[in-house]
């Protein structure tokens, strides 16, 4: 028993103490959580506009007099659906790989291209999220806005989308837990978040357990505790409807 | 009143689903300025469309209208803009939820109007100051009853300083003893010389306040007069039928 403590301990400091190791972890949760956070940011401003563009198609393609407006609209409706077939349809790792090797070849900023990469992956699931809370938002809202004279982009910008973000709030919470542990694959273009950070930790000890279990209680700590941030966030939005 | 022509209304048609549903069949009327119309008729007679249509909520499908003598269902015309000089007052009031109530009075005058958010609020307090409602101001809408609601949506449209009012049924969705403190609003509008075009299953405004009442059914407009002449000599079989439902 008192051999298993002492290997155990020998092992931590091994992997965890030496050389300062454990800066390969704090320094790799940096970088997940900068990907993670600015990733979402752009999944919710490309998914805003996403979901205007198709919830908006889908509400007018029958009404719209026919003209400039309704081919680009139409156009625009188009692109978002092969966006959306794309990004949805391919592994994100393959998605990372693309834009690393290919598109952004001649750059080195890892972490700027794998959070535009994850940001780009999230907006297609974001946008899906944002256009139910548009579609859930009550009509008689719109009518409303538009009664007083907003233009149609000025009546989904100050009064549906903040009503339908309010309402799809957890789902996005949610997004960002779904991403975090997703930017574990980020390792595989060289970028060093945490999960890379506990392999490289491993490639130079030779000793896997302490550091990969060491990123798994990271991850599930992380996950836990914003899951638990998302449920209170739930119950406010909630007592604050009535 | 005067005889000045706010709106006109010219073999207004709204059809639905290619013409299976004429919600609108051919309705044509003037509404002068200052003018109270009282807008009544069976379920599904085409009221909320015909309302609806003139300020472009609804997409007429035939016929035009003219307010301050501009053609708005002209395709090339910025109907926003006409809006603004349109109040509409839903059946289901429609604040916006996510604003403070002083928010809702302010947010379009500021944004559409380009005035100050200090003299928007000055003058939303004016007008909540008579409905009663200044004290509520900074508060969101939920905790109130209906007819608050409903006091501060006419007090919402109010703020853009319109030239006239649409109501689709403001009181419909009001516990009975709230409907008066709504109707009793609107009457005070209706003396400060608001032209006014209301839905409303309400006989007793339509008589007291309305210098005109449209009888509509099956999407046609079937007689119009004073209230008096309406209601105490219907012509039209379907006016003496509705009438000896509702009075
Ligand atoms: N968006 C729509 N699509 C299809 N049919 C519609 C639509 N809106 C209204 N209609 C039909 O048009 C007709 C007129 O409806 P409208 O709502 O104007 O009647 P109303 O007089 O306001 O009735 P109520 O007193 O019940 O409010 C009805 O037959 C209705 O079913
Ligand atoms: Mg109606």
């Amino acid at each position: 028993m008192s051999d298993w403590f002492a290997k155990l301990q020998q092992d931590f400091v091994l992997n965890f103490v030496s050389d300062n190791r454990w800066k390969y972890l704090t320094s790799g949760l940096a970088n997940t959580l900068k990907i993670t956070f600015f990733a979402v940011l752009i999944g919710i401003a490309l998914g805003v506009v996403i979901a205007i563009v198709r919830s908006t198609w889908d509400k007018n393609k029958e009404t719209m007099r026919p003209g400039l407006g309704k081919v680009l609209l139409g156009v625009g409706n188009a692109l978002c659906q092969i966006y959306l077939t794309v990004i949805r349809g391919t592994p994100v790792l393959v998605q990372l790989m693309i834009i690393y090797y290919i598109i952004f070849a001649s750059s080195n900023n890892g972490v700027l291209i794998a959070t535009l990469a994850f940001g780009i992956n999230s907006g297609a699931y974001v946008a899906e999220i944002i256009r139910g809370g548009i579609m859930s938002t009550d009509n008689g809202q719109f009518e409303a806005g538009r009664s007083l004279g907003f233009n149609y982009v000025q009546t989904m910008w100050y009064i549906v989308i903040p009503q339908a973000l309010k309402s799809v709030l957890p789902a996005l919470a949610n997004e960002f837990i779904v991403l975090l542990k997703e930017t574990s694959v980020a390792g595989y273009v060289a970028i060093r978040d945490l999960t890379k950070g506990g392999d490289i930790i491993r490639g130079v000890t030779y000793s896997p357990f302490l550091p990969l279990i060491a990123v798994a209680l990271i991850y599930l700590v992380m996950v836990m505790f914003f899951t638990w941030l998302v449920g209170r966030l739930e119950r406010r939005l909630r007592s604050s409807d009535h | 009143m005067t005889t000045e022509k706010l709106i006109q209304v010219k073999d207004l048609q709204k059809h639905f689903k290619g013409g299976e549903i004429k919600a609108l069949d051919g309705v044509t009327t003037d509404i002068h300025r200052g003018e109270v119309v009282v807008v009544i008729g069976p379920s599904g007679s085409g009221k909320s469309t015909f309302l609806r249509c003139l300020n472009l909520l609804e997409l007429p499908t035939g016929g035009t209208i003219t307010f301050e003598g501009t053609d708005i269902t002209d395709p090339h015309c910025n109907i926003n803009l006409h809006r603004q000089k349109m109040g509409m007052v839903f059946q289901h009031f429609n604040l916006f939820p996510h604003m403070t109530l002083l928010k809702n009075m302010t947010i379009a005058p500021v944004k559409l109007l380009k005035k100050s958010q200090a003299d928007a609020e000055k003058k939303a307090m004016e007008l909540l100051e008579r409905v009663g409602l200044a004290d509520r101001a900074g508060a969101y809408h939920s905790p109130l009853s209906g007819g608050q609601k409903q006091r501060l949506a006419i007090v919402r449209a109010l703020c853009m300083e319109p030239d006239v009012m649409l109501f689709d049924e403001p009181t419909s969705a009001l516990d009975p003893e709230m409907v008066g403190e709504v109707l009793d609003v609107m009457k005070q509008l209706a003396r400060d010389g608001m032209t006014m075009v209301v839905v409303t299953h309400e006989m007793g405004f339509a008589r007291e306040v309305g210098d005109r009442v449209l009888f509509m059914a099956d999407g046609k407009l079937i007689e119009e007069g004073s209230p008096y002449k309406l209601f105490t000599n219907p012509q039209s079989p379907r006016l003496q039928d509705f009438l000896g439902k509702v009075l």
